[in-house]
């Protein structure tokens, strides 16, 4: 039993970064029909800028130019990478997406995946091929949970990543943009003629997903400080996945997915050699989807309209 | 000056003239009307104005300010609003989102208002709730608010999309076909509520419909169009006995 939830807290650590990657996918699919398959680049890119700015914090605060505590810098490295992760989403959308967002669909398919390879290559030219290591800014406190053992590191990551949901999920719903958003998404033609531009919308979207990717990198680089140009690949496919087996467009849908894939992956591990893990992991996976083609919250339909 | 002023409005798709030489002065308030057989180019010239297509030549001039060349979405915020002779309804949004969602233009709070709650957005959120309620009531649809679009019957979903243009706040309505397929009872109800909008919020109307006893009871001016080009003008009366008309479009209506 204790072996149980010692995985299951590894499991929600896991499955918070495929859901906060999935967000990205799904908005984005949602309101342009397309999956940006930059999007595991793009939190790559996160992780990077979160590593420079914490990097550039933490030297700061040994300078004793700025004392700041390891939480600040946490919070400061969160919001300054969220907000530089954005720009890199909207250049992508105007640069990838907005000139051929009337092309063929496989045209503008292909845009994320090379997109996605001048990040890694530009980032292998900007830092070389080395490895990076996170700082780790705050000190790790293990908890010792009637034999469970919990640290604090990752008690704070599942919490971030579900505060970030739901406050997604308040913006969604209760904004004009939000709003704006989920009209879009059922309708190019109709939506401007309401008044709402979409060009700013589709910009937003991808802002918005591109901070969530820079949260999820920074979250990950707290858990596992090691960093490279193309870690952002599979976890990019995995999340994708998640996206899609949450349902067209689906918040709730892609968050649900993101933290099933954890569960699925860290329980498949510790009963199989983990060598199997992925094997098994997305047997299963594919199977769900056997039964349930449109995912948990898709709909058997599609309705998007277009003059 | 006229409200809207189009002047010369001709148009293309590939090799097909479309519209031809259109002119069109509507006053402040005034109702009028844009008829013609199928395929004259009635939608066309709605979409022209409303900017989903870009006219080849001509002018289009709101308050006296060009239109052309703009984006829908600026064109929409300027105040034309518009239905769609096929619904074009969200089926993932309850009544009540549909007239909110429609306000996007009319709202000043920005992102950091969306993302911090501020008490300008809470204030502007509520105001546009309410507008968005007396609308539905304007419309008789306010029992209907918290509805998902599918489950209502089809004369009520015409009055959601009503109301959606109305929230633009338009200072000129944009009609196509508000009666297509509608029973004769809901084809009375939804004259009534044209009346009561014209009424209410004094704005122009501009209607494209086929059911002419509905054009010649609403609208003071009537157009008639016949493959891309306006061959008679003129109050229901003048149109309703002109030779040309009655030929093209009108013959059998009459001799009924």
């Amino acid at each position: 039993m204790v072996f149980f939830f010692q995985n299951l807290v590894n499991a929600l650590q896991w499955g918070s970064f495929y859901a906060m990657i999935a967000l990205g996918y799904s908005m984005v699919y949602s309101i342009l029909m397309l999956f940006n398959f930059a999007h595991g680049d793009i939190f790559m890119v996160g992780a990077y800028i979160g590593f420079g700015v914490a990097t550039a914090l933490v030297t700061l605060s040994a300078s004793g130019f700025l004392a700041l505590p390891g939480w600040m810098i946490l919070v400061l490295t969160i919001l300054l990478s969220m907000f530089l992760t954005s720009f890199v989403g909207m250049i992508v959308e105007r640069v990838g997406y907005r000139p051929l967002r009337d092309a063929p669909r496989a045209s503008a398919a292909i845009t994320g995946l090379m997109i996605g390879i001048m990040l890694e290559t530009g980032n292998l030219i900007l830092l070389g091929a080395r490895r990076v290591s996170f700082p780790p800014l705050i000190e790790s406190v293990t908890y010792n949970v009637g034999g469970v053992f919990v640290t604090n590191k990752k008690i704070m990551i599942v919490l971030i990543s579900l505060g970030f949901m739901l406050a997604l999920h308040l913006f969604v719903q209760k904004t004009r943009y939000g709003m704006a958003m989920r009209a879009m998404a059922f309708d190019y033609v109709v939506v401007p003629l309401l008044g709402i531009p979409i060009n700013t919308i589709a910009r937003l979207t991808f802002a918005i997903g591109s901070a969530l990717a820079a949260v999820a990198g920074i979250l990950f680089g707290l858990a596992y400080p090691v960093l490279d140009p193309y870690m952002g690949i599979v976890f990019g496919w995995k999340a994708f996945v998640a996206a899609i087996l949450g349902g067209r467009g689906s918040i709730m849908g892609a968050t649900l997915a993101g933290f099933l894939m954890g569960f699925i992956e860290i329980f498949v591990a510790m009963v199989f050699p983990s060598t199997l893990r992925d094997l098994i992991a997305y047997s299963i996976i594919l199977l769900i989807l056997v039964f349930r083609p449109h995912g948990f919250f898709g709909e058997p339909y599609s309705a998007r309209l277009r003059l | 000056m006229a409200l809207l002023e189009i002047r010369h409005m001709t148009h293309y798709f590939g090799g097909l003239r479309a519209v031809h030489d259109y002119n069109l002065d509507i006053e402040p308030g005034q109702v009028r009307g844009l008829i013609g057989p199928n395929g004259a180019g009635k939608t066309t010239i709605f979409n022209l104005i409303t900017g989903i297509h870009r006219p080849g030549e001509g002018r289009i001039l709101l308050d006296g300010e060009e239109l052309v060349g703009r984006q829908p979405h600026e064109i929409a915020a300027r105040g034309l609003g518009r239905t769609f002779q096929d619904l074009r309804l969200w089926r993932h949004m309850t009544v009540l989102d549909h007239v909110k969602m429609a306000r996007y233009s009319k709202i000043g709070y920005g992102l950091v208002g969306a993302f911090f709650s501020t008490p300008r957005r809470n204030r502007e959120e509520a105001q546009i709730e309410e507008k968005a309620r007396e609308l539905l009531e304007m419309m008789n649809i306010s029992h209907l608010a918290d509805q998902m679009v599918p489950n209502l019957p089809y004369g009520a979903q015409r009055r959601v999309e009503m109301a959606r243009a109305l929230s633009t706040e338009p200072k000129i309505l944009f009609l196509d076909e508000p009666t297509a397929g509608m029973n004769p009872e809901e084809l009375i109800q939804m004259m009534g509520i044209i009346r009561r909008v014209r009424e209410q919020l004094g704005l122009a109307i501009f209607l494209i419909e086929h059911r002419l006893k509905m054009v010649m009871e609403l609208c003071e001016i009537i157009q008639t169009l016949v493959f891309g080009e306006v061959i008679a003008e003129g109050p229901p009366d003048d149109i309703k006995n002109n030779p040309a008309v009655i030929e093209a479009y009108l013959g059998k209506e009459i001799v009924e």
